[in-house]
């Protein structure tokens, strides 16, 4: 080894002399990134062929948490299977369960009483925010900011004590079932989720002028990682990463259920403000953005909760036989649409499940942004995506 | 367009290709012949009056007693709004199931029209075991080529959701038994 080290002794320095004039290229390198990368946000490894600094190719390879998710759903009947979706992406249990519940009841064809359509949008915008939350906070981590991750974890505490309130879980919920909610809100639940609203709206500007307007924070983000409309809608992106580039598309827009269309509310979407449309800062912004549409969203279902008495569960939803059809059927999760293809086959258990993660979609373009950039730019586009590999490996 | 009209459009467009329409039902769709698949692909990707440009699912399906696997494709057309600050609206969207024999389940890959499936259609091999023909990550090993696996490693042997799939009972040295012993599940 030694020897081998003198002997190219020359070449070496003539290496060094290269990188002092100021070309960062040097000779091509497969680097392993992940899947114990603290910025991967979990069980990811990207496996990048660079040159120096420059990485010219990113191949991401997943499946390190996949636990069959799809097979557990044909074996067990819809309201058993919701404790499982909720393990899909952790951060949204609560959209998670809605997706599933929603895919099964419009199979079979199972009316959801009013109240309980109101409390599923209350709890999924709690949820949004919260997710939006860990994202923000875990993206200032990815940048090196420390602290706005503090702060949003402080923000989140509440929405996770409201939730165990509801139904007595932190993280995996199965609050929302088959048939509309396992339980109606707790005592109180309004006033206290209604001054949780007033203490949480004045924190985002709190946030902008600690993270999103940081100018460390603007100069790692902005022009970076950018994504064109066409190459996203190509790619099947969806959520906030394709909002990020311009798209105004929202499927509580585009195909509202549990009655979205009743609600005022503004779809964000990136247009540059500090860089070039599509790229990773508006991708960031645009969850900004949508915690605040999301607190409009909750003020307006909170009123009509307080004025919808009734049922919050159809009697049907645990004993529900699946029609010999099938069905596809997307909502908006935080990180974009989770769809359930749902085969029946006239028994109590789906023929077969399968779900969309939106994270996997999200994370599939990776290859095709992560080029010609530098290295320490791909755990800002890796962030900006925002994937939970427990719904990508399923 | 209605699902009708796409139906209707589709079968002028192709005829005996067309080998089954199911309007009614959650789910309308239509069935194609697995060697008009590609043509019908491109017609549906870039004829103007459909423009399906967004794949939203592709879901393999083992339909064991008919001796088929299936590939469902979900397909959504995308309507830019007027004014710059509109909103985008669905235009149509449609589902095409694809059927092939089970014990020869070749198709031809759709990851050039639509980037979405290069991974969906990984993941229908890996877990079905449809084999998506030039597809753009293909590898050569002892099964012929295929597109790479995606979930399970790579020497995984067999389609972890057919229906007759054998659970296997060791993996490198690894023990592997499910939680009640079995070896088959119920499906």
């Amino acid at each position: 080894m030694a020897d081998t080290l003198l002997e190219s002794g020359p070449d070496l320095n003539a290496q060094i002399d290269k990188t002092e004039l100021g070309d960062v290229r040097t000779e091509e390198m497969l680097v392993n990134m992940g899947p114990q990368h603290p910025s991967t946000h979990g069980v990811l490894r990207i496996v990048l062929r660079t040159d120096g600094e420059m990485v010219l190719e990113a191949v991401p390879h997943i499946g390190y948490l996949h636990r069959c998710a799809e097979k557990i759903g044909e074996n067990l009947a819809p309201y058993q299977y919701i404790p499982y979706t909720d393990r899909m992406d952790y951060l949204a249990g609560m959209n998670n369960n809605l997706a599933y519940a929603l895919a099964i009841e419009a199979l079979c064809g199972l009316e959801v009483p009013p109240r309980a359509k109101i409390i599923r949008v209350i709890f999924a915008e709690l949820n949004r925010i919260a997710s939006h939350l860990v994202s923000m906070g875990a993206y200032g981590l990815d940048m090196g900011a420390f602290t706005p991750f503090l702060y949003a974890f402080r923000e989140r505490e509440m929405i996770l004590d409201m939730f165990e309130a509801a139904c007595g879980a932190r993280l995996t919920y199965s609050y929302i079932t088959i048939g509309g909610v396992t339980d109606d809100v707790p005592d109180r639940f309004i006033d206290v989720c209604r001054e949780f609203l007033d203490y949480f709206e004045p924190k985002i500007a709190e946030y902008n002028n600690l993270l999103s307007f940081n100018h460390i924070f603007v100069k790692r983000t902005a022009n970076v990682g950018v994504i064109p409309a066409e190459l996203a809608i190509n790619w099947g992106l969806s959520g906030p990463s394709l909002r990020g580039s311009g798209v105004k598309w929202d499927l509580r827009k585009v195909h509202p259920d549990c009655g979205y269309d009743d609600y005022e509310f503004d779809i964000p979407v990136g247009c540059g403000l500090k860089g070039t449309t599509g790229d990773c800062w508006d991708r960031y912004f645009v969850r900004i953005c949508e915690m605040e549409q999301s607190v409009r969203i909750l003020r307006q279902a909170l009123d009509r909760l307080a004025g919808t008495p009734g049922e919050v569960k159809h009697k049907a939803g645990k004993s529900v036989k699946l029609p010999e059809d099938e069905i596809y059927y997307e909502i908006e999760n935080p990180r974009g649409q989770l769809g359930f293809f749902v085969q029946g086959d006239g028994s109590a258990i789906p023929y077969r499940v399968k779900a969309r993660g939106p994270s996997f979609c999200n994370l599939s373009i990776c290859n095709a942004i992560i080029r010609d950039c530098l290295l320490a730019d791909v755990p800002a586009i890796v962030g900006s995506i925002d994937v939970v590999m427990g719904e990508v490996d399923r | 367009m209605t699902a009708e009209a796409i139906a209707a459009l589709l079968k002028e467009q192709f005829g005996d290709a067309i080998t089954a329409t199911r309007l009614s039902g959650a789910h309308p769709q239509v069935e194609v012949r697995p060697d008009a698949w590609r043509r019908v692909a491109e017609f549906l990707r870039n004829d103007p009056r459909l423009r399906f440009d967004w794949l939203r699912c592709l879901s393999g399906v083992d339909y064991i007693e008919d001796k088929q696997l299936a590939a469902v494709y979900d397909l959504h057309s995308t309507q830019p709004p007027e004014s710059p600050n509109g909103l985008w609206s669905a235009r149509h969207e449609f589902c095409v199931k694809v059927r092939v024999p089970r014990d020869d389940p070749r198709l031809p890959s759709v990851a050039d029209l639509w980037g979405a499936a290069e991974w969906h259609e990984r993941e229908a091999y890996d877990l079905v075991g449809i084999n998506f023909e030039n597809h753009p990550d293909s590898v050569d090993d002892h099964d012929g080529r295929h597109p790479r696996r995606i979930l399970c490693p790579d020497d995984w042997p067999g389609h972890p959701l057919r229906k007759d799939y054998e659970f296997p009972l060791e993996y490198h040295g690894i023990p592997a038994v499910t939680e009640m012993g079995q070896t088959r599940p119920m499906h």
